[in-house]
């Protein structure tokens, strides 16, 4: 079973192995570490390719039954094959540049926004010997790399020579930039507990009791911003359909299109993953070995994007900001602040009853805050239906029921 | 030190965009087309441009005997067509002074309730996917739909271009299957609802987005003719089923539910309540219905003679309207339709004016038009 439990590791030796023997004794160590390091890229730039076709088909398939309908169930058994027929169907399109765009920009833009998702992968821990790289830095590394996407969103808008895409692309600027800050003011509360931004070290941190115990509101602001960092309903506003038809990738076709999607859901996973790794202890877990056990968790984290997805309306671009600026922003310093002295008042590792202290601080702080965003506005009953009302409604008519 | 020109500023040069929505985009519902100008989100200038859709109905009802005009009225608001086949057919019958018999006019009423709750599930479920909700509260109410459509289907076979009322009547009786099958649905239909106030009415977006949004002032409204679900959710409690009643609808007891301000929510509300009301008004007419017969004797080809009439029921977009003006023949010398559709988007532009981008398709999704009705 051992081989199971650090299997990438292992099939890592064995093919080191193998190399040295195979290989003649004239040929220097650097080349073997060479040929070993692409491809373990290989790998690594598959894996998100693969686990994208496995959440489209999962996500095609849970808002099937959130909207009360089957989903694709006929290209393969229960339809797993449909991220592939997807696939074949988007690489064999024809790739069509309208007239008038900036035709360099047009084409750079995908590749701009798909590089820096792929070398996200790069950092993340799969388990505690499986890792690409082992970056002292690793969390900044990630959130600076996605950075980059916004000027990927911005070429691809601009360069469209399409109203609706420079709406979109207006949006993202605004959006992205402005998620940027909450989100990365809140991993700073998990940086000032762990001491570190290694990410293996911040799942060392967490191998008793996960993270989000200590940081519940840390955690919300993340996965809200995070939420509007990757375009997911209620904040997908830079491609919203009903209002700006795609936004940024309207006029993108063919493979071109496939990677602003495949971009995307890329993203999605690894940032799923980068909430796991923060808060949920990462590849962490009794039973199953850490790889698996990161998957099942982002699987899961990803499912909860696909549900609120599937229920939540959009909201507009003012209340987006105000969201981020008047909400997040305040809040994200606060839980700084708290863990900060936290962490200075028990040196030697916060004591487990802040749990529950934590989140009533957390809860607290959101329904003030929450108030003073004014959201609502006053609540009024518009078409008042009183219960005999209702009662007369709902009362049953007779007659063959059966 | 450098001198400065105190009146020189930084200045960014900007401008105003032209943007064509529609008449191909997702949420036009059809093929509408808006001309509008935006000041980066903020829309300063709105022009409709109808008649993508236009098909001369009123026309080619000219050509046609007063029957066959019935199957054209389907194909107006092809999401309400009862109603549709109601207003022509009071017209007609007003027109040749033709009396339908008790059971047909209950077998009508009981139709055009349906089609009510089926055309506001459509109207609110499309309203809801303006708001970017993904379909998934649209996909709720396209099960309710496709009930009500199957209890179409049974009386007349047809789902969607139903032509089921004739003049004096309608085209068959109720099946036996027929009335299980409505028990069956109506009680089950109060329970849908509350299932979409669940999801939707304490929604905090949709409040945000909707609360206060485009108001349509009481006054504005009935100087516009604005009728239907968005005059009474300015607070104006005309609906023709009480202020003018046609068929039997004097004979049940309803609500008209009105709203307060007349925002976007406030419209929402409105067609949420009437399904219930319309579910009320399906359950008295179920235990009134006599028995007899379904339609009056009259001859298929009816000469009226010269005259006029004008009949309007209320449709579930508004007041529907049929002029009918007879010049003896087997054809109507002219058939005039007010369209409420076409009329309720008078307003439009003053509503829109001012809002964002995003507000501009959720105000045009809570006006629930139809393209079939606007450009007939």
């Amino acid at each position: 079973m051992d081989w199971f439990y650090e299997l990438w590791p292992k099939l890592g030796e064995a093919f080191r192995g193998w190399l040295e023997s195979a290989l003649p004794d004239s040929i220097e160590g650097w080349v073997i570490y060479l040929v070993l390091g692409l491809l373990s890229m290989l790998v690594i730039v598959n894996l998100p390719i693969v686990g994208v076709m496995a959440m489209i088909y999962m996500e095609r398939r849970l808002l099937g039954r959130f909207q009360n309908r089957l989903g694709p169930n006929r290209v393969g058994p229960f339809g797993i094959l449909q991220p592939v027929a997807d696939a074949i169907k988007i690489m064999t399109k024809e790739d069509i540049v309208p007239n008038g765009v900036d035709r360099i920009v047009f084409n750079i833009a995908p590749i701009v926004m798909l590089t820096p998702i792929l070398l996200m992968f790069a950092v993340i821990p799969y388990g505690g010997d499986t890792f690409l790289t082992n970056l002292n830095v690793g969390i900044l590394f990630i959130v600076a790399i996605t950075a980059v996407d916004t000027i990927a969103i911005f070429m691809a808008g601009w360069s469209s020579n399409n109203k609706y895409a420079l709406f979109g692309a207006m949006r993202a600027v605004a959006q992205l930039v402005s998620y940027e800050i909450p989100l990365l003011i809140a991993i700073l509360g998990v940086v000032v507990i762990t001491g570190t931004m290694n990410l293996n070290e911040i799942v060392a941190h967490q191998s008793s009791l996960p993270l989000i115990l200590f940081q519940p509101l840390g955690f919300v602001i993340f996965f809200v911003a995070i939420s509007a960092e990757l375009n997911r309903s209620p904040f997908d506003l830079l491609e919203a359909d009903s209002e700006i038809i795609a936004g940024f990738h309207t006029e993108y076709s063919g493979m071109k299109f496939g990677m602003f999607q495949l971009a995307e859901f890329a993203a999605l996973m690894g940032y799923s993953a980068v909430i796991a790794t923060l808060y949920l202890s990462g590849w962490e877990g009794p039973g199953l070995p850490g790889y698996l056990w990161l998957f099942v968790k982002v699987f899961f984290i990803f499912g909860i994007f696909v549900w609120t997805r599937a229920t939540l309306p959009r909201l507009r671009i003012d209340q987006v900001m105000a969201l981020a600026w008047k909400f997040l922003l305040p809040l994200s310093f606060l839980n700084v602040a708290i863990t900060a002295v936290e962490v200075v008042v028990w040196e030697n590792g916060l004591p487990e009853w802040l749990i529950p202290v934590n989140i009533v601080i957390g809860a607290g702080l959101v329904a003030i805050m929450h108030r003073g965003l004014n959201f609502q506005g006053q609540t009024r009953q518009v078409v008042p239906s009183g219960p005999e009302r209702l009662a007369a409604i709902n009362r049953p008519v007779g007659g063959g029921t059966e | 030190m450098v001198k400065t020109n105190g009146d020189a500023k930084l200045t960014l040069k900007t401008e105003e965009v032209m943007v064509n929505i529609g008449p191909q985009h997702p949420s036009t519902h059809g093929v509408f087309r808006m001309r509008v100008t935006f000041d980066g989100e903020v829309v300063t200038e709105l022009e409709p441009i109808f008649g993508y859709l236009h098909r001369g109905s009123e026309k080619l009802a000219e050509e046609r005997t007063y029957t066959q005009v019935i199957t054209l009225t389907d194909r107006l608001d092809y999401l309400a067509s009862m109603s549709n086949n109601l207003a022509y057919v009071l017209a007609a019958e007003k027109l040749a002074g033709i009396q339908p018999p008790e059971r047909a006019m209950y077998i009508r009423v009981i139709m055009a309730e349906l089609m009510r709750i089926a055309s506001h599930c459509m109207g609110l479920g499309f309203f809801i996917n303006d708001l970017g909700a993904l379909a998934t509260p649209l996909m709720y109410m396209f099960r309710e739909r496709e009930k009500i459509l199957d209890l179409f289907e049974l009386v007349c076979g047809a789902r969607i271009t139903f032509s089921y009322m004739r003049i004096g009547g309608v085209s068959g009786d109720l099946p036996e299957e027929f009335m299980p099958a409505l028990v069956k649905f109506i009680n089950e239909m109060p329970g849908y609802i509350d299932e979409y106030e669940a999801l939707l009415r304490e929604n905090e977006i949709l409040i945000s987005r909707t609360k206060d949004i485009a108001i349509l002032t009481a006054e504005k409204a009935i100087n516009a003719s604005v009728t239907g679900p968005m005059l009474r959710a300015s607070g104006v409690p005309w609906d023709l089923r009480k202020s003018d009643p046609y068929e039997v609808y004097d004979r049940f007891d309803f609500d008209i539910p009105v709203g307060s301000t007349g925002d976007t929510y406030d419209r929402f509300l409105v067609r949420l309540e009437e399904m219930r009301e319309s579910v009320l008004i399906v359950k008295q007419a179920m235990e009134q219905i006599p028995s007899g017969p379904f339609r009056a004797l009259a001859p298929a080809l009816i000469h009226p003679p010269v005259g006029e009439a004008y009949a309007h029921v209320e449709a579930p977009k508004g007041e529907l309207g049929f002029y009918l003006v007879s010049d003896n023949s087997i054809a109507p010398y002219r058939c005039k339709i007010r369209a409420p559709s076409f009329i309720n988007l008078t307003v439009l532009r003053d509503l829109i004016i001012g809002w964002k981008l995003a507000d501009l398709v959720v105000i045009f999704g809570s006006f629930d038009i139809n393209m079939g009705e606007v450009d007939r």
